[in-house]
């Protein structure tokens, strides 16, 4: 894990190469966060990948997440790894909720990270994110013919309706 | 404690000794026995019953299961195989690889949505007779798991035995196997109700329920 303060040099050069690409910085309980604009994501990803001094080679994890009440509302991570120093560092793009016609959209880096291919259709299936420039954006764990997007906060838990006392009499002779 | 032992049926004349049935069955191959000895004779061993009901006793002490475990439930059904449970004794251990060669499909586990339509391509691969046991809460009624991804196998397919339990232990399954022997040999097992004569013991039902008299020959 870079500490504080080389995870604030790495934002400096960062944004210092791209302006505007950094959002903030977050060091919690040792987990180094970069808070990426959603539009300069793949650049910061190579350049994490590639420079000489970074060397985060590995795509440990791609994973998005739902923070419904808060907005920008979706948050796509990227959990990069150095093998050589065993360092990690943590990518974090944030994504507003665009409405209920179109999905919130993003680069794909599966140019950079092949194990990105599979990742990403899971972000899709759960999270209804777009990657942009996808080779195969299809749902990877549902049905190809289901509808919604089951992990957002405000999808319906869904399932059977469980019948307890107080609730029987809504279905009558349930019990035949 | 005193040890007191008996020679097994009894003794006497009624059910004979050993050595004295041995005899008699030498006698009747010889073509010696006649009279009262013949008829006690095939009184004592032959068994006079339909060929339906023999068949089914047949099909209920050879249950074949498919090979086929969904999830954690599937680690109890295996150990049904192991000297411990040895489920051999109710003749169901032949787990077979293909569905067409199994009588028995036990769902161990959560079926999702995704899955449904395998499994219902397995069982339909089962030639019949065929049976379904249910082995869970997640197969019976997705459980603990009760959301957007899982489905009831009763949603998808026939079910004849339900077995309760997260999961449930293999003695459970054995009770369950035991009771689907019991249903192929025509006794289907009553509710608990009729078995300890408990009729009319049902807790009231909330006053919007409106209770229809229960049909002739119905288990209440």
């Amino acid at each position: 894990m870079p500490d504080p303060t080389g995870l604030e040099l790495i934002a400096n050069e960062l944004r210092e190469r791209r302006p505007d690409s950094i959002a903030g910085t977050l060091h919690h309980r040792g987990i180094a966060t970069l808070v990426v604009d959603p539009g300069h994501v793949l650049g910061v990803l190579t350049w994490l990948r590639d420079d000489p001094l970074q060397r985060y080679g590995f795509l440990a994890s791609l994973h998005a997440c739902d923070y419904l009440p808060h907005e920008p509302r979706f948050g796509v991570h990227y959990e990069l790894l150095n093998m050589d120093r065993v360092e990690r560092i943590h990518v974090k793009a944030l994504l507003g909720d665009p409405g209920a016609s179109e999905l919130p959209a993003i680069d794909s880096c599966v140019e950079l990270f092949p194990t990105a291919d599979f990742q990403e259709r899971e972000a899709f299936d759960m999270f209804g994110i777009e990657f942009r420039g996808h080779p195969d954006l299809r749902r990877i764990l549902m049905p190809e013919e289901y509808e919604g997007w089951p992990q957002r906060r405000d999808f319906p838990l869904g399932g059977e309706p469980v019948l307890f006392t107080h609730n029987e009499h809504q279905m009558p002779r349930w019990y035949e | 404690m005193e040890i007191k032992r008996e020679k097994v049926g009894g003794s006497g004349e009624a059910t004979g000794d050993f050595r004295i049935r041995q005899l008699r069955a030498r006698d009747l191959l010889r073509g010696d026995l006649d009279g009262p000895d013949l008829e006690r004779h095939v009184e004592e061993r032959v068994l006079a019953t339909t060929l339906e009901r023999a068949l089914n006793w047949a099909r209920s002490n050879a249950l074949f299961p498919a090979t086929f475990g969904l999830a954690c439930c599937a680690i109890e059904q295996i150990s049904l195989v192991t000297s411990r449970y040895d489920v051999a004794r109710f003749g169901a251990e032949v787990f077979r690889a293909s569905p067409r060669q199994a009588d028995m499909l036990i769902l161990s586990g959560r079926v999702s949505i995704k899955m449904a339509p395998v499994v219902r391509r397995i069982y339909d691969q089962m030639l019949e007779p065929k049976w379904v046991i249910a082995m869970g809460a997640c197969s019976s009624s997705t459980g603990v798991f009760n959301n957007y991804a899982l489905v009831a196998a009763d949603k998808f397919m026939p079910v004849d035995v339900h077995v309760p339990g997260c999961p449930p232990r293999p003695e459970a399954l054995i009770h369950g196997i035991l009771k689907l022997q019991h249903k192929i040999q025509g006794h289907p097992d009553l509710g608990w109700r009729s078995r300890y004569h408990a009729e009319g013991t049902e807790e009231l039902p909330h006053p919007n329920v409106v209770l229809a008299p229960p049909a002739a020959g119905e288990p209440s």
